[in-house]
C-alpha cells in the first residue's frame, strides 16, 4: 500500500457513507479522536438519507493506518486482521464493536476499517475513580476474567496470520531492543535474568489479545465491561499473558491496592477466567507475566526515547516517555521482593 | 553556575508559562503542551536532586561491587555481573540499594506515580 500525502478524511468519510448507506446519506462530525504515531482514530456520524428506516442514524468509528506498514517486521497485525479478530470474539460472545466495513481501495481511505461506537468511558483514571462507577467497579475484575476465557477459546483467524509468542520469544525480542538501546538499567537486567530463569512450563498456546488492559477497554456505568478494543497486538501464546498484562501497575492509574486494572483483584479475574470456561492458571504464572509486562512497558518506553533519539518521529511526547522507564523499576522492584 | 537565575528558575518560568497558555489551544496541543511542562518539571527535579541522587547511588553501589568509583562506572559494573548471573536477587544488600536508588530517578522523573509500597 503507498500513502500519497495527507487524505481528507472527512470527505472521504462522506462518500463512504453514500456506500455504506445509500445514496442522500452523509457523513457528520468527523472527529480526530486519538492519533498514534502510525494510527489514527476518528468518530463520525451516518445520516442515512431522509425516510430511510428508523431515522438512519448510525454512531461510528473509523480506524485508518496513517503510516507505512510492515507486516514482517511489526509486532501489529493489519486492520483486515483487526476486523477478523472483532468478529471471531464476537462469535464467543466476548464484546467488541461490532464490524461494519472493511475499507478497500474505492473508499480512498488507505488501510482503514469500521466498526460502531459503542457508548461508555475509556479513561482509566475516571474508571478507577469517578463516582459514577462506584456501582460496576467491583463486578470489572471477574467481567475481564469471563471476557478473557471467551477470547481464548477462539480459533485463531487464518487470515489474520498470527504470530507465535511465548515468554521465551519474549524475553528473546525485548532484550535485543534493549541492548541496541544502550541503555544501563541494572533492574532491567537483574528483571530478564530473572524471568528467565523462572519461565513457566508450556501450556496450549491460545488466541490472545495482545494489549488487555484498563485503558483499551469500554466501560459502562450500568453494565461494566462493554467492548475490548485495540485487537492490533493480538497473537498465539500463553493464556496467562493476557491476564497478567491487565496487572501491570503501570494500568492501574493511582490505585495499586487493586492489582487488576486498578479496580479488581486477583481472585476475581482468575475466578470469572474459570467459571467462563478457562483453564485454571495460577496466580504465580499471572505474577511471572506481570513482571514480564513491567519490563516489556519498561523497554517499550525506551524504544519510544530511542525513536525521538534516532531523529525517526519528532515530538515532545516521545522522549518524556523515556522517563517512565523508572516507574516500571519500581515496580519489578516491588514484585522481586515480594516474589511471584 | 550563576544564580540570578539560577537554571532551575528558569524551567519553572517556562513551565509556568505554558500552563497560562494551555487552555487556549487545541485538544491535541493542550494534551502535547501538558508533556512540555512535565518535562520541564522534571528538568527543574534534577537540577535539584541530581547531583545529590547520583553522590547517594555511587555510596550505595561502592560496599555492594567491593570498591569505589563514578556513578557510570559502577553502575556498567552492576549490570554486567547481573547479566552474567554472578549477581542476583539475593545478593546481600543489592535489593534494597537497587530500591533506594529507583526511588530516587522516581523522584525526579514522577514524583506522583503510586506503586504497590508508595504510601497512600
Amino acid at each position: 500500500m503507498t500513502l500519497d500525502g495527507p487524505i481528507d478524511v472527512p470527505a472521504a468519510l462522506s462518500r463512504l457513507a453514500v456506500r455504506l448507506a445509500g445514496k442522500g446519506a452523509r457523513a457528520t462530525g468527523a472527529q480526530r479522536l486519538t492519533g498514534g504515531a502510525s494510527m489514527e482514530t476518528w468518530a463520525f456520524v451516518v445520516e442515512g438519507p431522509p425516510n430511510s428506516k428508523g431515522g438512519g442514524r448510525e454512531e461510528l468509528i473509523l480506524r485508518r493506518r496513517s503510516a507505512p506498514f510492515d507486516p514482517e517486521s511489526s509486532r501489529s497485525t493489519s486492520l483486515a486482521a483487526e476486523a477478523a479478530l472483532i468478529t471471531a470474539a464476537r462469535a464467543r460472545g466476548a464484546p467488541a464493536p461490532p464490524l461494519v466495513h472493511l475499507c478497500d481501495e474505492a473508499d480512498g481511505l488507505g488501510e482503514a476499517h469500521v466498526t460502531r461506537r459503542v457508548a461508555g468511558e475509556t479513561l482509566g483514571r475516571r474508571i478507577n475513580s469517578d463516582a459514577r462507577f462506584d456501582g460496576v467497579r467491583g463486578l470489572l475484575a471477574r467481567q475481564c476474567g469471563e471476557v478473557l476465557a471467551r477470547i481464548h477459546s477462539a480459533d485463531p483467524p487464518k487470515a489474520a496470520n498470527l504470530k507465535f509468542a511465548d515468554a521465551a520469544v519474549e524475553l528473546d525480542r525485548y532484550e535485543e531492543v534493549y541492548r541496541a538501546s544502550g541503555a544501563e538499567r541494572p533492574v532491567l537486567e537483574l528483571a530478564f535474568r530473572y524471568l528467565r530463569d523462572r519461565r513457566p512450563a508450556p501450556r496450549a498456546p491460545v488466541l490472545l489479545h495482545g494489549d488487555f488492559r484498563n485503558g483499551n477497554l469500554i466501560i459502562d456505568p450500568e453494565k461494566g465491561l462493554a467492548a475490548v478494543l485495540d485487537w492490533e497486538l493480538s497473537h498465539i501464546g500463553d493464556p496467562a499473558e493476557d491476564l497478567g498484562w491487565i496487572c501491570v501497575n503501570s494500568w492501574r492509574f493511582g490505585h495499586p491496592e487493586r492489582p487488576v486494572g486498578g479496580f479488581g483483584d486477583y481472585a476475581d479475574l482468575l475466578a470469572g477466567y474459570e467459571a467462563a470456561g478457562g483453564d485454571p492458571i495460577p496466580l504465580e504464572r499471572l505474577r511471572f507475566w506481570q513482571a514480564l509486562g513491567s519490563l516489556k512497558w519498561g523497554v517499550m518506553c525506551l524504544t519510544m526515547y530511542m525513536s525521538w533519539a534516532s531523529g525517526a518521529a519528532a515530538s515532545v511526547e516521545r522522549p518524556m516517555i523515556g522517563r517512565r522507564v523508572s516507574e516500571t523499576e519500581i515496580d519489578l522492584v516491588n514484585i522481586l521482593e515480594a516474589g511471584l | 553556575m550563576i544564580s540570578h537565575p539560577k537554571a532551575q528558575e528558569l524551567t519553572e518560568a517556562v513551565g509556568r508559562w505554558i500552563d497560562e497558555i494551555r487552555p487556549g489551544l487545541d485538544p491535541r496541543n493542550q494534551f502535547l503542551a501538558r508533556v512540555a511542562a512535565n518535562a520541564l518539571a522534571a528538568v527543574t527535579r534534577e537540577l535539584q536532586l541530581g547531583e545529590e541522587a547520583k553522590a547517594a547511588a555511587v555510596q550505595r553501589l561502592e560496599p555492594i561491587l567491593g570498591h569505589g568509583g563514578t556513578y557510570e562506572g559502577l553502575t556498567w559494573e552492576l549490570c554486567e555481573k547481573l547479566r552474567s548471573g554472578d549477581f542476583t536477587a539475593d545478593t546481600p544488600g543489592l535489593m534494597p540499594a537497587l530500591r533506594a536508588n529507583v526511588l530516587d530517578q522516581l523522584a525526579i522523573d514522577q514524583p506522583g506515580y503510586r506503586h504497590e509500597t508508595s504510601l497512600p
